[in-house]
Parts: structure tokens; C-alpha cells; sequence
């Protein structure tokens, strides 16, 4: 299929594989990041750690919007929800988030009305169609998805719509970035940078990594081969001593991002003081809510929202998880009492999530998988 | 702190996590009691992880049992719920040898004669999809599950239940499909019932079909039989009638070329049957998809799975859409696609067999049976690398970025 069979060609990978393998340095370990939970899919659907000479590590990171949204905010979201004139929608990938009393599919299973959306714009129409009804939409992601929340609340505006509010929780990549690079436990040699936020909001802003902290970044494409492209192009710059910004996924990111995307978020939604992540803690200036113009779209001032906080659970290790300190295996509850089924923590939910996809796609060993393939 | 806008402050104290996650521990703990390994040196990576590893496996092993407290809608989607849903609370409940293996249909022995009997029950959203029918489905698919056991299905019943309001010329358009496909697949429907229930109770209508076959050939056919060194077919392109349903539900606005492929399979196994012996397994790739089949047969014989990817045929609009919907094919809902299980030495004449069929033109060779590891299906990425293919938790949903 075009557009697609390109990007995962395995002659093309046994090159760029060798490639790789003659840059590492004897004896030396590379740990690399990839920020974002769609490249960790990506790494773990196509198996390509199978590529990847054992000196280097990938570590998954925190891009992951559902993943990182703490329980409280789950619990706050279905108290709106309980409202009987209230209709709550949410992307698909929220649904099984757990809170304290179960997830959006329980709430639903118990009569909640929560509905699934492929879109913003689709709570719109529910919106149009359910005049006498109050529809909130739990609005969750990075700069990938806060643009398609602020076209909504500003098309809402446009047709005076008086029943459609958001419940925001749009959260920003760069200060999480930050507070990874900030955390004493960790030592990174590089970043494979976030594909879908780049193209809202491009290159430059990843520029403090390299300048202020000397590790080079590529932002990279969600094809296995842009991924094996990128750890070549990162493991080029450290052979190098270099420490750049460069741009893999060229094709769609451009260096100063989305304007006009980064327009309609300013429009429509400002930067908090503060935010809790899940498993990260609060985090200054890291997350958005709905801009005071446009009050009458803001659910957390329409309606009383609980506000409540909810520890992580003592067992549960998301938080290094998401930091990369932790392999998912290593996590105390992984497979066990945490599985896709039932997840305790929100690594488990997304197929994003690290756990999810190492649970999904990953449990087995690099050994193990050598024996097979020669059995 | 000056920020009454927003609602999950810093100064407001954690609350501890609810009794469902209190309860979650327990139980890891209790099975996770027996790992000390006694060494009081950290073990290399690699045992470490076999170790976790083996304890997922003994976790998944471990009594199924129904965790919530209402059915949800993963109860029905085919995967890894469904499957604890059937074993927790119906196998349990109903439990005999006929029921135990949990094939398609149940295999009996009436005077002397082999029969095969199964139900099926279709509530399918829209009911008219490119392709077929709620009708055409509702009589292929019991045709097809008594096809999977080996036999020639014969008679079908057909129950009815109709929400107030259904206009009469969709219930008579349903009939005349099923009885169009009833006259393709050689069966008769001789039995019926219909139930009316008021508007708002059903979603239109609901139909379920029940069917008897006779098994003549002198062969057993079941997952559990599969053995290492099995190839393991499929009869044609995966995933047509899932996206075809995802699509014609109209709610993603992407249009593609695409017809759900319900068909009888009953003339294919035939064929299949008669061509060559040592045929192990037949399933027909339903909800779940290839991928739970593959899980089946791997759990039930107690083997491994290998495929290829690059070898499993999947049209260039059923991938392009999962692609899109961040979906794998793996997992979408056939209606007129088989699983076969062969002894290798079977294999190219059970291929061939099968690509004599009208129906299975695009027949291919996916993979094979494997020794190790045990209850797990890998697949051979068409990048190159290697991963394990699981079976679903709850509905494929979409991705959002």
C-alpha cells in the first residue's frame, strides 16, 4: 500500500540497523527517550528493539495524553457526568481510564450518559441535536489535540451554542520534557522528539535541550523506518559531540510549526499556574485551561467540580514508568494486578501507554524471541 | 495560593485510592507469594524479566472470574472478556463434556448418527450494510459454525425479536435475504419465533438462528488438536465485514470501496474435506478476528503460533481504513473467512483445495505451529521484527492522536 509499505521496508531497516550498530562506541550504554506514546506503539507493534544493538536502550516517555491524567481529574469527570442532564463525551482512549469508582465504561454500563467521539466537532452535533440536554467534552491531549478543542469551543461560540461546554484537560509537552530532564534519577543521552505535537507547534521550542542540557533531539515520523531513522540520526550527532535539533519528520513538521493552530489554542485557552500529572506531580505552567472569554464554555466554572485528589496508588510505579526510570516489567504490579483488563495505573489504558504496548506486543524476552525464530 | 479557577489544587489533600485497587493488590500479592528466588544478589535483567514474565502467565492461568459488577460492553466484543464472561459464568453454570471445548458447535452423537448443533444470536448495527443483511448474516453464520465442526448443516430455526415501530418492508426485505441465503448454503429454515417488545427495548430487530448438520467425515476436527509444525491457512482476504459495519455505521465519514464478505462457507469445507486428510481445525474468523482465532489455538493446544505478517492477505481499502482508525485487521470481524489448522505435509493440497473455491481464491499460507513458547501467537512484522499478538481487551478503540 503506498504511503505506507515504503515506510516499513526491512531491507531498508537491516541497513539503517547496521548503520546504528557501527556507530556505538564499544563498552558505552545509550539511553534514548522517545517522548511520545504513539512512537512507543509504533517501536513495540513492529518489534523494531529487534533491530537495535543491545548498547542501546529506548526509554518510553510520557507523551502519552492519556497516561498521564491523574485519577482525580477521572473522578471529577464523572461527577459532571452524573448529572442526569448531562451527556459526557470523551476520545475512545479515555474510556477505560480507571477512577476511584471505575471508568467511563462503568459509569455507562451503570446508565451514565457518556458517549464516544471520534472528534470534538461530534459532541458539537450532540450538542445541536440535544437542545434540552447539557453536553460537556472531556477534553484531554497535548498540543496534538488542543487545537481541534479550540476550533470547536470557537465554532460553538460562532453559533451561540448555550448546551456545550469543555472539561479541559489539554496538558503541554515542553514542561514535561522539562521536569524529565530536571529529574535527578535519570541519565539520557538523547531524544527521538514528538511527531504530531511538532506539527502544531515545530522545532524551535525543543531548542533549551540541546543549548541548555546538551542532549541532541530528532523529532521523528510514526513509521517504524522514521523511528530507525531518527535513533540513526541521534546516534550520528553523539558519535559527532553534537547537540542539535533536527527534524526527521520533515514532511509534515514544519520548523515553526502550526500558526495558525497555535492561533486558535491562544484564542481560546490559556496556561494554568499549575497541574497535577499522574505520577509526575505537579508541574508549573504545564497544562491549559479554557481562556475567560470564553467562561461560558468552561465546564469547571459552569458547574461545581469536586476537585479532588487522589493518591496514586502506593503499588502502582506509573510515575517512573512515564519518566523512564522503570522498564514496564519492572513496575511491582505489571501482568499481575495491573493488566489491560483491570488497569491500576494509566500506563495500562492507552495502547500508547508504555505498559499497555510492552504488555500487548512486547512480553517476551529478546532471548526468547531468538529461540523461536530458530525453532 | 490564589487560583480558585482551578479545581485540583496543590493544597487540597490526596484522598486514598478506592477498595477496587486495595483488592487488585491482594490478590498479585498472594500469587506473587512463591517468586523469592533466595538470592540476595540482584539477578541479571533478562531472568528478572522471565521471572515477570512467568508470572504473567501463572496470573493468566489463574480461574477466570467476572470482575465487574454489570456487563459491559467488552463483555462482547470477542476478546479477552468474553472469553471470562463464557468461562466464569456460563461454562461454569452449564458444564458438561459437549459444552467443554467451547468449538463453534457442539458435536453429538443421536442413535448412531454424528450431529452438530449450534446458536447464534445477530444484533447488528446498521441492519442493511454493503454486502448483506442482518438476514444473509444471521443464516451464514450458523451455517459456517456448523461448517467449522465438519458437518453439512441441514436445518435452521430463526427467533424474531422486533422492537415496536420496525417497518414491515425491512422485516420482509430481511426474510427474503435469509431465505436467498438459506437456498445458496443448501439449508431450510423450519422453525421459527417472533416477540415483540416496545419501542425503545430493542434496537429494531434481533435476530437468532440455530442450526443442526450431520458430520460424515470420520474426523474430529478442534483447536486443541493442533500440534508444533502445523501450517496454519487462512481462506482469504481478513477484516472486510468489521470495516464495512465500522464504516456504513456512518460515524467516521471516510468512504471506501468495501463489502462485507458473508458467505457460507459450508461448500468450501466441503471441498477442503474431501481433497485431503489431516486437517486439524477449522474456525471461522468472526468477532475477534484472525488474531483471537490464533489465541484459541495456541491456549487450547497448549503450543505457539508464528505468522507472518507480509503473508496474511488484507485488502489495500480494509488496511488503509484500519490504518487510519488505528486499528489491526488482526482483530476485525470476518463473516466469510476460515482459519484452517493442517498437517504440514497437507498443507499445499489444503491450499490448493481451498483456492478452488469461488470463495477462497485468495487462500494463504499465515504460519505455523510452533513448540515454544506455549499459549502465545507471535507474528513476524512485515518490518522485520517480531511481537506477540494477544488476544483483544475490550473493543479496538480508536486512537486519538
Amino acid at each position: 500500500m503506498r504511503f505506507v509499505d515504503e515506510f516499513r521496508d526491512a531491507d531498508k531497516a537491516h541497513a539503517l540497523a547496521a548503520k546504528i550498530a557501527s556507530l556505538c562506541e564499544p563498552g558505552r550504554q545509550y539511553k534514548l527517550m522517545e517522548v511520545c506514546g504513539g512512537h512507543t506503539h509504533t517501536i513495540y507493534k513492529h518489534g523494531l528493539e529487534d533491530y537495535l544493538p543491545e548498547q542501546i536502550t529506548l526509554v518510553h516517555g510520557p507523551g502519552c495524553p492519556v497516561c498521564v491524567i491523574p485519577m482525580g481529574r477521572v473522578d471529577d469527570a464523572m461527577a459532571l457526568a452524573s448529572d442526569p442532564d448531562v451527556i459526557m463525551t470523551s476520545f475512545g482512549d479515555m474510556m477505560r481510564v480507571p477512577g476511584s469508582n471505575g471508568s467511563f465504561f462503568d459509569a455507562k454500563a451503570r446508565g451514565t450518559d457518556i458517549r464516544m467521539v471520534y472528534s470534538p466537532l461530534d459532541s458539537l452535533k450532540i450538542a445541536r441535536q440535544n437542545p434540552d440536554k447539557r453536553v460537556i467534552f472531556m477534553a484531554i491531549g497535548f498540543e496534538t489535540t488542543a487545537p481541534s478543542t479550540a476550533m470547536t469551543v470557537l465554532r460553538a461560540a460562532a453559533e451561540g451554542l448555550t448546551n456545550f461546554s469543555i472539561f479541559c484537560n489539554h496538558v503541554t509537552i515542553i514542561p514535561a520534557i522539562k521536569a524529565i530532564l530536571d529529574s535527578p534519577d535519570l541519565r539520557l543521552d538523547g531524544f527521538i522528539g514528538p511527531g504530531h505535537v511538532s506539527t502544531v507547534i515545530g522545532c524551535r521550542p525543543y531548542e533549551f535541550i540541546a543549548r541548555d542540557y546538551g542532549k541532541p533531539v530528532v523529532v521523528a515520523g510514526f513509521e517504524p523506518l522514521d523511528i530507525l531513522q531518527s535513533i540513526y540520526m541521534l546516534m550520528l550527532q553523539l558519535s559527532q559531540d553534537r547537540a542539535e535539533i533536527e527534524n526527521q519528520y520533515s514532511r509534515v513538521v514544519p520548523w515553526d510549526g502550526n500558526v495558525v493552530a497555535l492561533r486558535a489554542i491562544g484564542q481560546t485557552m490559556e496556561l494554568r499556574p499549575y497541574f497535577e500529572w499522574r505520577g509526575l506531580g505537579f508541574i508549573s505552567h504545564s497544562a491549559l485551561k479554557v481562556r475567560s472569554d470564553y467562561a461560558k464554555f468552561d465546564a469547571e466554572l459552569l458547574y461545581s467540580v469536586p476537585g479532588v485528589r487522589v493518591a496514586d496508588p502506593k503499588a502502582c510505579q506509573c510515575g517512573e514508568v512515564l519518566k523512564g526510570v522503570l522498564k514496564p516489567w519492572e513496575c511491582k504490579v505489571f501482568g499481575t494486578a495491573c493488566t489491560p483488563e483491570t488497569p491500576i495505573g494509566t500506563c495500562m489504558v492507552s495502547p500508547e501507554g508504555a505498559c499497555a504496548a510492552y504488555y500487548n506486543y512486547g512480553r517476551l524476552t529478546r532471548t526468547r524471541v531468538k529461540e523461536a525464530s530458530t525453532s | 495560593m490564589t487560583t480558585p479557577d482551578t479545581p485540583t489544587t496543590a493544597g487540597v489533600p490526596a484522598v486514598a485510592p478506592a477498595g477496587w485497587v486495595a483488592e487488585a493488590l491482594r490478590e498479585h500479592e498472594a500469587a506473587s507469594r512463591f517468586e523469592h528466588h533466595g538470592s540476595p544478589q540482584p539477578l541479571p535483567g533478562t531472568v528478572r524479566e522471565e521471572m515477570v514474565l512467568e508470572r504473567i502467565d501463572r496470573a493468566r492461568r489463574a480461574r477466570p472470574r467476572v470482575k465487574e459488577e454489570r456487563i459491559v460492553m467488552s463483555h462482547g466484543a470477542g476478546g479477552k472478556a468474553t472469553q471470562t464472561l463464557i468461562e466464569a459464568v456460563f461454562l461454569e453454570a452449564f458444564r458438561n463434556p459437549l459444552l467443554e471445548p467451547l468449538e463453534d458447535a457442539a458435536r453429538l452423537h443421536v442413535n448412531g448418527a454424528k450431529v452438530a448443533l449450534t446458536t447464534d444470536s445477530y444484533v447488528v448495527s446498521p441492519l442493511f450494510f454493503p454486502g448483506g443483511d442482518i438476514g444473509d448474516l444471521a443464516v451464514n453464520g450458523t451455517v459456517n459454525d456448523l461448517s467449522m465442526a465438519g458437518a453439512v448443516p441441514l436445518y435452521l430455526s430463526a427467533g424474531f425479536i422486533l422492537e415496536e415501530g420496525f417497518p414491515v418492508a425491512d422485516l420482509m426485505r430481511i426474510t427474503a435475504s435469509m431465505q436467498a441465503a438459506a437456498e445458496r448454503a443448501g439449508v431450510q429454515v423450519v422453525t421459527g419465533d417472533t416477540k415483540v417488545v416496545q419501542k425503545g427495548k430493542a434496537d429494531g430487530c434481533y435476530i437468532n438462528t440455530a442450526g443442526v448438520g450431520v458430520i460424515e467425515h470420520d474426523i474430529s476436527l478442534g483447536v486443541a488438536n493442533a500440534r508444533p509444525g502445523d501450517t496454519i491457512l487462512v481462506s482469504g482476504p481478513i477484516g472486510d465485514h468489521g470495516i464495512t459495519i465500522m464504516l456504513a455505521r456512518g460515524e467516521l465519514d471516510i468512504e471506501a470501496d468495501i463489502e462485507s464478505d458473508t458467505a457460507p462457507l459450508n461448500g468450501l469445507v466441503a471441498g477442503l474435506l474431501a481433497a485431503t486428510p489431516g486437517i486439524r481445525a477449522l474456525r471461522d474468523a468472526t468477532r475477534g478476528g484472525v488474531a483471537t482465532i490464533l489465541n484459541e489455538i495456541a491456549t487450547a493446544a497448549g503450543v505457539g503460533v508464528m505468522v507472518n505478517e507480509d503473508d496474511i492477505p488484507v485488502r489495500a481499502e480494509v488496511r488503509g481504513a484500519a490504518e487510519l482508525l488505528g486499528i489491526d485487521p488482526m482483530y476485525v470481524a470476518c463473516e466469510g473467512r476460515l482459519v484452517a489448522v493442517v498437517d504440514s505435509a497437507r498443507a499445499d493440497a489444503a491450499l490448493a483445495a481451498l483456492r478452488a473455491h469461488p470463495l477462497g481464491q485468495q487462500a494463504a499460507i499465515i504460519g505455523r505451529v510452533t513448540a515454544e513458547p506455549p499459549g502465545i501467537v507471535q507474528l513476524k512484522t512485515a518490518f522485520g521484527g517480531t511481537r506477540i499478538v494477544d488476544l483483544l481487551v475490550g473493543d479496538p478503540l480508536p486512537r486519538i492522536c
